[in-house]
């Protein structure tokens, strides 16, 4: 059911030129899928998804709006026959892969029987806390939470090099400088 | 969005409210779902929702670029400075267990905490920077 919502909710994407309309869908998109996790019993990947994709990533993909245009550019005429075999037979390799991986929720799949069952049996006394989300997060694989923190770091380095940071600002609060002027030329 | 006056009473009753949920999502992240990072993403999100209601300078009075741009670098330094504590405690990069002498259980917890808060101050300052770039710029 859920899945048919997020087809559903991704063809109108495809199909859809207004690309306000096509923010607001992708606000449901993520809505969907972080009820999808929720069913799969993935409560902190679904809060992420819900606050992350469905709250702030909307409110900066408006923002982006409002920087260019809400109108997405219709394309000139052109074939669609090669993208649509390609994806057709990309699609078809993917849904043959699926019949090799191992079913759902099985305790003998190979994921559940590398550090997992440690994880899960040992957490309570090594770490003590609870959540053992938590405690792989932050204790287990704190170097790969470390190394995320550092990419959203550089994330934001990223992003205010490339628009509006601070010497923008500077710029147009205080008076040109003659000086400053030719450094810029 | 001077005029309406719904929004912003809204926003009045609903601000407080996420913050604190967003503290709740920070520290309660050892018992229940969530964690820094979603606690971050939940703090920004009451900024933005002033901002969209207040104006960005209203904003930017409370919650000043430099002070984001000190909380970005922080959170990182938090977080990797909890696991040069270690070090100096004669433990690996961030093992927490050396950090409470007694029980390495308590400095498991210490050490989470810390890190968690590392996770939240980063990541709550990288959403808010990024969103007055892309609203400043606009004007």
């Amino acid at each position: 059911m859920l899945l048919s919502l997020l087809v559903v909710t991704a063809l109108a994407v495809i199909r859809l030129r207004d690309l306000f309309a096509v923010v607001m869908l992708f606000g449901i998109y993520s809505l969907l899928s972080a009820s999808l996790f929720v069913v799969l019993d993935a409560v902190d990947v679904a809060f992420t998804e819900a606050s992350v994709g469905a709250g702030v990533a909307t409110v900066f993909m408006l923002g982006t709006l409002a920087l260019t245009t809400s109108r997405e550019k219709t394309p000139g005429a052109h074939k669609p026959l090669l993208p649509l075999l390609v994806v057709l037979v990309t699609g078809a390799a993917l849904i043959y892969g699926t019949s090799d991986i191992p079913h759902y929720g099985d305790p003998g799949n190979p994921i559940h029987q590398h550090v997992a069952p440690r994880y899960l049996e040992d957490s309570a006394e090594e770490i003590g806390i609870p959540n053992v989300v938590s405690s792989v997060l932050a204790s287990y694989r704190g170097y790969d939470t470390l190394g995320e923190t550092t990419v959203v770091f550089t994330a934001a380095i990223g992003v205010l090099l490339l628009i509006g940071g601070a010497r923008r600002r500077r710029r147009s609060e205080e008076p040109p400088r003659p000086d400053r002027e030719e450094e810029d030329a | 969005m001077q005029q309406y006056s719904v929004p912003r009473l809204i926003t009045k009753l609903l601000l407080p409210l996420i913050l604190l949920f967003a503290l709740y999502v920070q520290f309660h992240g050892d018992f229940g779902p969530g964690g820094g990072f979603q606690a971050g993403v939940i703090f920004a999100a009451g900024f933005v929702l002033y901002a969209l209601v207040y104006g960005l300078d209203n904003a930017r009075r409370i919650m000043p670029p430099w002070l984001l741009r000190v909380g970005v670098s922080l959170g990182v330094l938090i977080y990797a400075g909890v696991g040069v504590a270690g070090m100096l405690l004669g433990g690996a990069f961030l093992d927490y267990g050396v950090l409470d002498s007694h029980d390495p259980v308590h400095g498991q917890h210490l050490g989470i905490l810390l890190v968690e808060l590392g996770v939240g101050i980063t990541v709550a300052s990288v959403m808010i920077s990024i969103f007055y770039a892309f609203a400043g710029r606009g004007r």
